[in-house]
């Protein structure tokens, strides 16, 4: 059963791996990969760091703070990103610099929490799912017009946060040794300094891409 | 459980490389002086020699040092790095910033090369005001460009990797010939220290 298990994560890290390796160009916009729009907004999702990489970091911390936290913060993330997609394509949305500023703080807070392996409480860790989860899909929808390839679009987005935060957490889950913790919580420093030198593009030359 | 941990590593490795290898926006010709992507930012701070042993020298005190501070040393580096690299985006003035890299060379090297072990506290406090020089620069030299993100983590990602270079050459250092290779790399650094310092003053 466990050796089952790993084979199909390591399919799922391997479909994953072709997703986000295929040579396109990332752009702002949604992706067009002729494949329909739930294919179009899973590969958005695989070729945007700033959606990927928080929801990786997340599903660190949560997986190192136990399963509870790992259930709860998967739900949160998942369902507050098609919430925040939907009041995106509803007109919705915040102005880009403040969902850009949002965002640089929401590196840094994921980033240090993971770096100190913060004891956050459950609740409070499913609320920082949530708000990445409003945040980050709104960022990703915002500007597009009210239509169902785009609702589309935004169910394949879902799926791709839901597929990737689960894998992120189940790797951190059975971590046991020192070293591999550490480097872990490594991988967390390095979120919070890239919010930080977000925060000073932002001043400098206003939102980055979404 | 060792069989979990060996797949979980290898799984993480392999997610980290997939983040390095994302294709960037592709051009017709070479984009030069602009923060264009991934690779740009990763080339930035491994094109400064001065940068090089700086943050080398970093992971071979960590390693010297031991637990915690073999982790805590490269944790609080990118951090205050980042917070130097703030201030020089923003335009903060911070005067002197070429010679306090040069001296980081030249403190750090030394500390390897005496093998000094200060207080927890006090190590990450030097170690911090170096990073914070360091970060100035690369934050004012930071050219406008299309993807801030991905040469940020670039960035970010090249100055870790620096570390772990320090820190895996530091593993020699359970060994008592790797002991005295470890002063004699501070000796080096130290030399390229005074090297830069020198054409920082001049």
């Amino acid at each position: 059963m466990g050796r089952a298990l790993m084979k199909l994560r390591t399919a799922l890290t391997g479909a994953i791996a072709a997703g986000i390796l295929a040579p396109t160009s990332a752009s702002a916009h949604l992706m067009a990969t002729g494949m329909g729009p739930v294919f179009d907004g899973i590969s958005h999702f695989g070729l945007s760091p700033e959606d990927f990489l928080p929801v990786i970091a997340l599903g660190f911390f949560a997986g190192l703070r136990g399963p509870a936290h790992s259930r709860a913060s998967l739900g949160a993330v998942t369902l507050f990103w098609f919430a925040g997609g939907m009041a995106a394509i509803s007109g919705l949305a915040l102005p880009d610099v403040v969902l850009s500023s949002v965002t640089a703080a929401l590196f840094m807070l994921i980033g240090i929490l993971l770096a100190a392996d913060f004891a956050l409480p459950t609740l409070l860790c499913a609320g920082l799912g949530a708000g990445l989860g409003l945040i980050r899909g709104m960022a990703d929808l915002t500007g597009v017009e009210e239509s169902v390839p785009h609702a589309l679009s935004l169910l394949g987005m879902t799926a791709g946060v839901f597929c990737v935060f689960a894998i992120a957490s189940s790797l951190t889950i059975p971590l046991k040794r020192a070293w591999m913790i550490v480097a872990t919580r490594v991988g967390g420093s390095w979120l919070a300094a890239l919010g930080l030198l977000l925060v000073g593009w932002i001043v400098r030359y206003g939102a980055f891409t979404r | 459980m060792k069989r979990n941990d060996s797949a979980s590593l290898a799984a993480a490795t392999f997610l980290a490389l997939l983040i390095a290898a994302l294709p960037a926006d592709v051009g017709a010709h070479i984009v030069k002086g602009e923060a264009i992507g991934f690779f740009s930012g990763f080339e930035h701070p491994i094109s400064g020699l001065d940068h090089v042993i700086a943050m080398v020298a970093v992971g071979l005190w960590g390693a010297q040092l031991g637990k915690p501070a073999i982790w805590l040393l490269p944790v609080t580096f990118p951090l205050v790095m980042a917070c130097g690299g703030f201030l020089g985006l923003i335009g903060f003035p911070l005067p002197g910033s070429e010679i306090g890299i040069a001296l980081s060379g030249v403190c750090l090297g030394a500390v390897v090369l005496l093998e000094l072990r200060p207080p927890l506290w006090m190590a990450g406090t030097l170690v911090g005001i170096f990073g914070l020089f360091h970060g100035y620069a690369h934050g004012a030299e930071l050219p406008p460009g299309q993807n801030a993100l991905l040469y940020s983590l670039g960035f970010v990602t090249a100055t870790g990797l620096l570390h772990a270079t320090g820190i895996t050459i530091g593993l020699i250092h359970k060994w008592q010939w790797g002991r005295l290779a470890l002063r004699g790399a501070g000796a080096f650094v130290v030399c390229g220290g005074m090297f830069f310092l020198w054409g920082a003053l001049s």
